[in-house]
């Protein structure tokens, strides 16, 4: 088998990240070809950039062997490249046929291509109605629409971007059935993903990828999701740090026997989950991206009366029930993984953005009226112990660096003093200065007595902060494991969901 | 091709200037439309936007004009800055009239103070009435409140129409459709006497001023500007999204009613069919020109009811349409968007 796609040192850099270092290795002809890596690792960029959609700063493509120069999907589409995106471009009220014919470069009669499309769907076993309109079909039948369209084109490479975080496992396996037949009739699939099964189960050979940079492109025989958890994550040894004993046994937060029915295909349905808490106690919550965090996040903020059997307990008091702001008025604080538009509005002056958080505290009011001499000061404070970089609490939210807002939120949720402290992706996208101060403070707050609960795909982050880490795999979260007697096979077995 | 790009940095001078942008555009535009029509411009704006005032009957007239519309659109930005487009003040406005105009006919050989008070009282309940039933349907059923509060104007209307024609109608009104003329003790004091201007005036100003305290300093104000901005910074914040939309649809009806019952127990005086020029529509403009905050709604009340003076004039007097007035309104609605567009996006022409 020769190479059909060469990557030649690619180099894409947008303001402030790397999405791209020295990116190279082959795609051989004829396979299914897996990229693997955690959000951010820069899988996207790259396939964007094979498909024209993204230019590269440097590096070179080589297509069967000939230098490529692709300066829009057009000329991706001449050179035999199709693309299946993550988000479906169709027209809801037109038909199959319709949005298939749409799709056309060259002229085509409709009939001709209702001909056509049958041929492929009854050789391949897609199972549409030519004439049904979008609207009418599933998320499965709408993605089988488009990689129809995609083969219409007759291509030599197919690339599609996490194609399976939309399907149900019946139409995984469908799908899956598909691509290695149409692999063995010549194609080359590329496929992006971070769930390292379905990687497994599918691809011929898989390219890890970790900050913008290859680790290394292997043959999946010789692997299990343990050990390919592993390459992806990078797990670099470094011992818990400065993290103290737990001088109490107290339990401050049980969830108990916690689970969702959701129908929605797009949520991740959590499966009989136990958590203890204790006094003081840190406990991560890791596990790759899309294995139910968002969901785990959204009952313990309880912001939408999110669905739920079980039970939730703060401090013996059962809190299933209690809103949001019920739970803050508790003590209870929460640090959302979006910080603009979520934990802060970045049209707000930062003070306003105290308030945002603090206004069930009755010393920032007084009847209706907001007493802002109180807010500011407290921002003020914020700003000091914290070390935002900021002019004044005047300052729009939105006009501070992601590592100073972060600082400025966590310290605004830290001096309101709470028992428990909920934070998902404390250190996401921040710079490294400000990460390490956060790591700091977290760490302290627990010396204090402070019950902290991080969500985080970052597994360093938890090593070094945590007391505990339990593991989310498609809704069920591991018994926790002492961060002092972590072995790297057991975490990367718990990450492919090999649990004890 | 056309490509259009989020300005990261948009201007908040700009923000506040642009409606001054859009009235210059107006005005130029506007001039073309009096070239076209074989009048001078400068002749035809003297008589558009200057005769009309330049006495104290006119200036009365502006400010009988602006009333309703001020206090229609102050009552609208609660709404519009919670994201929720109330776009059926007409009928709330018509509501508040049947409803206060009703008890106006009712007490109709009245002679007590309290009259008009309760007539007051019942405008205001007849138009937050009239407001709760597409907050009720959003709330409960998700319906779209743009639609449902517009159906229900015209619903509004044609209950007006039953009652003027039917068992309100006047029976020494020789058949007009058209109600009894309220008591005098259910009419609304004029300021100056021989003019029309009105108490409604303090009314507004009253508002205004109560308005911008809620804006700037209460929880109330805090809660409306969060969700307007981001819905889920509202919910993180612990807000109750829904509660919102009933107090913001339930004060802008009011509004909208009481300035109903303004108009029929101030200028007109009785019930019958067209109580209002369009002024519940025409307060959507308003709110918007003024920047959804108080103190400019009252500045550009005053320059659209000119509109409508000046349509008046210039159709004595040009022999145009008044409906040239509507145009100079939609005129001022579209630059403004298209400068408040220009100022959040960038765009480029390929």
């Amino acid at each position: 088998m020769q190479s059909i796609v060469e990557f030649k040192k690619i180099f894409k850099s947008y303001p402030g990240v790397i999405a791209n270092e020295d990116v190279s290795f082959n795609i051989k002809e004829k396979s299914i070809h897996a990229i693997l890596g955690e959000n951010g690792a820069g899988k996207s960029t790259l396939v964007k950039i094979l498909y024209g959609h993204v230019k590269p700063d440097s590096g070179e493509i080589l297509i069967n062997s000939d230098l490529a120069i692709i300066n829009s999907p057009s000329t991706a589409k001449n050179l035999g490249i199709n693309m299946v995106f993550q988000h479906f471009s169709l027209f809801e009220s037109l038909t199959v046929a319709e949005n298939l014919i749409l799709g056309m470069n060259e002229n085509i009669s409709l009939s001709k291509l209702k001909d056509k499309s049958k041929t492929i769907c009854d050789k391949y076993g897609f199972n549409l109605n030519l004439n049904s309109p979008i609207s009418s079909l599933s998320v499965g039948q709408r993605q089988s629409v488009e990689i129809v369209r995609s083969l219409l084109n007759n291509p030599k490479i197919l690339i599609m971007d996490e194609p399976t975080s939309v399907l149900t496992p019946d139409e995984i396996s469908k799908l899956f059935k598909i691509l290695k037949n149409l692999v063995k009739d010549g194609l080359t699939v590329i496929f992006i993903s971070h769930k390292l099964e379905e990687i497994i189960n599918l691809s011929d050979f898989v390219t890890i990828m970790r900050n913008g940079k290859v680790v290394s492109t292997i043959s999946t025989q010789n692997e299990d999701p343990a050990t390919l958890g592993y390459k992806m994550l990078g797990y670099k040894v470094s011992k818990a740090k400065q993290v103290s004993d737990i001088n109490s046994s107290k339990d401050i937060f049980n969830i108990k026997n916690l689970s969702t029915q959701s129908k929605d295909p797009f949520t991740i349905n959590l499966n009989s989950i136990d958590l203890n808490l204790k006094k003081g106690q840190i406990l991560g919550i890791a596990g790759v991206a899309g294995n139910g965090q968002k969901e785990l996040m959204e009952i313990l903020l309880n912001e939408n009366d999110y669905e739920f059997s079980g039970d939730i307990i703060f401090k013996d008091l059962k809190i299933n029930n209690l809103s949001t702001f019920q739970r803050k008025s508790l003590s209870i604080s929460y640090v959302t993984e979006e910080r603009l538009g979520h934990s802060a509005v970045p049209e707000m002056s930062l003070s306003e953005n105290i308030f945002l958080s603090m206004n069930h505290k009755s010393e920032f009011k007084k009847g209706d009226f907001i007493n802002f001499e109180k807010i500011n000061s407290y921002a003020s404070d914020v700003i000091k112990n914290f070390n935002v970089d900021t002019p004044s609490y005047n300052v729009k939210a939105g006009k501070l660096s992601g590592g100073n807002l972060q600082k400025f939120i966590i310290g605004r949720e830290i001096m309101s003093n709470p028992e428990l402290l909920i934070l998902s992706q404390p250190t996401w996208g921040i710079d490294a200065g400000s990460e390490a101060f956060i790591k700091k403070t977290i760490v302290e707050l627990s010396q204090k007595g402070v019950s902290i609960i991080i969500i985080s795909h970052d597994l360093d982050e938890l090593l070094e902060v945590c007391h505990q880490i339990s593991v989310l795999y498609e809704g069920f979260l591991s018994n926790p494991l002492n961060v002092e007697d972590i072995n790297i096979t057991k975490l990367g077995k718990y990450m492919g969901g090999l649990f004890d | 091709m056309i490509r259009v790009q989020l300005r990261e940095d948009y201007s908040n001078l700009i923000f506040y200037l642009s409606p001054l942008v859009a009235v210059a555009l107006t005005l130029f535009f506007g001039s073309f439309i009096f070239l076209i029509l074989d009048l001078s411009p400068i002749e035809s704006f003297k008589i558009f936007f200057i005769s009309p005032i330049s006495n104290s009957y006119g200036i009365s007239e502006l400010f009988v004009k602006a009333t309703p519309l001020a206090i229609i659109a102050l009552g609208l930005s609660y709404c519009f800055k919670n994201n929720i487009y109330n776009i059926g003040a007409e009928g709330q406005l018509t509501m508040g009239a049947i409803f206060g105009g009703g008890i106006g006919l009712l007490f109709n050989d009245s002679t007590s103070v309290f009259l008009l008070p309760l007539m007051i009282l019942f405008g205001v309940i007849g138009g937050a009435f009239w407001a709760t039933i597409p907050a009720i349907l959003k709330t409960k059923f998700n319906t779209n409140e743009i639609l449902t509060s517009l159906m229900l104007t015209y619903v509004a209307l044609f209950i007006l129409d039953y009652f003027v024609v039917g068992p309100w109608k006047d029976p020494a009104g020789y058949g007009l459709p058209k109600s009894m003329p309220f008591p005098d003790a259910g009419r609304l004091p004029v300021l100056i006497d021989g003019l029309r201007v009105h108490i409604g005036v303090y009314f507004a100003l009253i508002i205004c001023l109560i308005t911008y305290i809620i804006y700037n300093k209460t929880l109330f104000g805090f809660k409306l500007k969060v969700t307007g901005l981001s819905s889920k910074a509202s919910q993180y914040a612990g807000f109750k999204y829904k509660n919102l939309i009933f107090y913001t649809f339930i004060i802008s009806g009011a509004c909208a009613g009481l300035a109903g019952l303004f108009e029929v127990s101030g200028p007109i005086g009785l019930l019958y069919r067209d109580i209002s020029p369009n002024y519940g529509f025409t307060a959507i403009i308003v709110a918007f020109l003024g920047r959804l905050n108080p103190f400019g709604i009252i500045l550009s009340s005053l320059l659209i009811a000119l509109t409508y003076l000046g349509a008046e004039d210039a159709q004595l007097f040009l022999k145009i349409p008044s409906a040239v007035g509507f145009v100079f309104q939609g005129l001022v609605l579209f630059f403004l968007l298209g400068t408040d567009f220009l100022n959040k996006y960038k765009v480029f022409i390929k």
